[in-house]
């Protein structure tokens, strides 16, 4: 036995190296037929890793207080040794996440990886984008520029709307009357240390549910009804080799084009950086216009479409939440009894393109400004928005379904 | 361990009530973390009244200042202003004020203690944005004719009118807050003290 193989044993008898080593990637069977789609997991991972990489960086020189944080940004971009590197890197990375992410929820939709046994894969994955969403919402205060502020002061404020405590309660989140020092800091002390501490413990139980009922694949087959002689899915490779090298292409690729935006477009016109958040924060003054970045605008879209009632802009605020809980109740909307878009019918079909065309318009108008125009199409969207979840009940059970294979196809 | 002649409903009864005091407990702990989000005694302090000289504001000037960090306005409004002011009402949400967005001195439709200075928080009631100010009476991109100066706010589109007062239709639902405030003469008044209290 040789040195390595003894100190592996001595490991072994006392903590599962090889046991988790075994489980998670070398004998974790996954379907043999994924394809594209099944890039953005472990994208999304390495996203991941790589924002709470530059993140602990960018907290050596940052300094969370109004009256530096702006400056103490700037000093990092100019005057730090590959500041502006990590600084693009982390600023870029929070896009390019969000992109990720939002590709990964697609495949899960359209592949039904949400319905039984599932759900608690599908609902601990929302859980994770609520809490990017609140990641990535205190970490674009930071800056303290003047979209930051601002933004914040928007967001803040929609607390603000909730009855009767909606006002205090804005109070208690600023710890301040206005957003301040003191919402910097707190905000700060969130986006560094307990959010990401959420988030990663939201991703290990993310993919131990997954881990624990086995991947779906693109045909929505269980591979882990047919198993061979030695009670390996006939239909599955081990994770590692075949998955883990499969997946360093997919990296390579897409680090390829996020490297062409932090190199040479890191602001991407506006998109990625706000043309007004390289002016300091200003409490007389809003911006012109006012927009949050790409990702959060299909809700904000939807806020804005929905006029006050009753004298409050509750209603606008319930909408928008409303718009982030239907996704949560996704697998016991859908009742079709196949799981991946290649063996539903018409109905199924022509909703979900009406779903994405809804999204993504919503995520554009929500960049424009709320001229009548663009709040009566902003309306009309968030209709078929809603439209798709609240008829999914309907819509599945009498939609026409193509008979499942028994085996995964490769096509 | 034998288990013979052990009383359930006792170690029930044990469990539960170790868990309620447990509950209770945790709830007393959480107190001091929930109330240390709150404004400091230091924010709290810095929200006193602030005191403005108004002497060199000129027709159709806006003053900005800040009390409790927020934007206040001060606007010296002109006659032909508050003349506009008065034909308004039709297309405004709440032209009489009723929903309690200031003190109970202030009334009418120039939502002021004299006339011609409007002074108003300068937030607007839907999401805290600071509107812009556009007295230029029609403005082609603010409805034209129909606007006769007030303010436009570039986040969601609302306008108010130059009282403050907010037009029906727009994303905010209530007329902009008039925050208490007193003249201590005829050109200085205190924002942050109600009017008779000084």
């Amino acid at each position: 036995m040789s040195m390595l193989e003894k100190t592996l044993g001595w490991v072994d008898d006392r903590f599962p190296l090889t046991k988790l080593w075994k489980e998670h990637l070398s004998e974790y069977y996954a379907p043999k037929n994924f394809n594209f789609w099944y890039f953005f997991g472990s994208l999304a991972l390495m996203m991941l890793v790589m924002q709470i990489l530059t993140g602990i960086w960018l907290t050596m020189s940052y300094k969370p207080d109004a009256e530096t944080a702006f400056a103490s940004v700037e000093f990092i971009m100019r005057d730090v040794e590959w500041g502006w590197l990590i600084r693009y890197l982390h600023s870029t990375g929070a896009s390019a996440f969000f992109i990720v992410v939002y590709l990964h929820m697609y495949r899960g939709i359209i592949y039904g990886s949400y319905k039984q046994p599932r759900e608690l894969i599908w609902l601990f994955g929302m859980f994770i984008y609520l809490a990017l969403m609140a990641e990535a919402f205190m970490g674009y205060l930071l800056p303290w520029g003047q979209m930051s502020f601002w933004g914040a002061q928007v967001i803040v404020n929609l607390f603000g709307a909730v009855p009767f405590v909606g006002e205090e309660l804005a109070i208690w989140i600023r710890g301040d009357f206005v957003v301040g020092d003191a919402t910097l800091n707190r905000f700060f002390a969130l986006h560094v240390v307990a959010l990401p501490i959420v988030l990663l413990g939201l991703v290990v139980a993310h993919i131990i549910a997954l881990h624990e009922v086995g991947s779906n694949n693109p045909d929505g087959v269980e591979i882990k009804k047919n198993k061979g002689a030695d009670g390996i899915p006939v239909d599955g490779i081990p994770f590692h080799p075949y998955y883990s090298v499969k997946d360093i292409v997919g990296v390579i690729v897409f680090l390829f084009f996020f490297c062409a935006i932090v190199f040479f477009a890191p602001e991407l016109g506006g998109w990625f950086l706000e043309k007004d958040n390289f002016v300091p924060a200003n409490p007389l003054q809003t911006p012109e216009h006012i927009v949050p970045l790409w990702y959060f605008t299909p809700f904000y879209a939807i806020l804005r479409a929905i006029p006050p009632m009753f004298s409050s802009q509750f209603p606008g605020v319930i909408a928008m939440g409303m718009a982030i809980v239907v996704l949560f109740l996704l697998p016991w909307l859908d009742r079709s009894s196949v799981k991946s878009v290649r063996y539903r019918g018409a109905i199924y079909k022509i909703a979900l393109a009406i779903f994405v065309i809804s999204f993504v318009a919503l995520g554009w108008l929500g960049t424009q400004p709320a001229t009548p125009t663009y709040t009566n199409y902003a309306r009309v969207f968030t209709g078929l928005y809603f439209m798709f979840f609240i008829l999914m009940p309907w819509f599945t059970k009498i939609d026409k379904t193509k008979p499942v294979p028994e085996r995964v196809t490769s096509k | 361990m034998s288990t013979d002649g052990v009383d359930n409903s006792k170690r029930r009864f044990l469990t539960a009530a170790t868990a309620a005091v447990g509950a209770v407990g945790a709830g007393f702990v959480a107190v001091p973390f929930l109330k240390s989000w709150n404004p400091s005694a230091k924010a709290l302090a810095a929200g006193a009244p602030v005191e403005v000289d108004i002497s060199k504001l000129q027709p159709g000037q806006l003053l900005r200042v800040l009390w409790r960090k927020k934007p206040v306005w001060i606007v010296y409004r002109t006659e032909q202003n508050l003349k506009d002011l008065e034909g308004l009402a039709d297309q405004l949400e709440d032209p009489n004020s009723e929903v309690p967005q200031q003190p109970d001195y202030i009334k009418g439709t120039n939502r002021s203690l004299k006339d011609k200075y409007l002074v108003a928080e300068g937030l607007c009631t839907h999401l805290g944005c600071s509107p812009t100010y556009r007295p230029e009476a029609g403005a082609a991109d603010l409805g034209g004719d129909d606007w006769k100066g007030g303010f436009f706010c570039p986040c969601h589109g609302s306008k108010f009118d130059l009282s403050g007062r907010v037009y029906a239709g727009v994303p905010a639902p209530t007329n902009l807050i008039v925050p208490p405030y007193t003249y201590v003469s005829d050109t200085t008044l205190v924002i942050g003290i109600d009017e008779g209290a000084a």
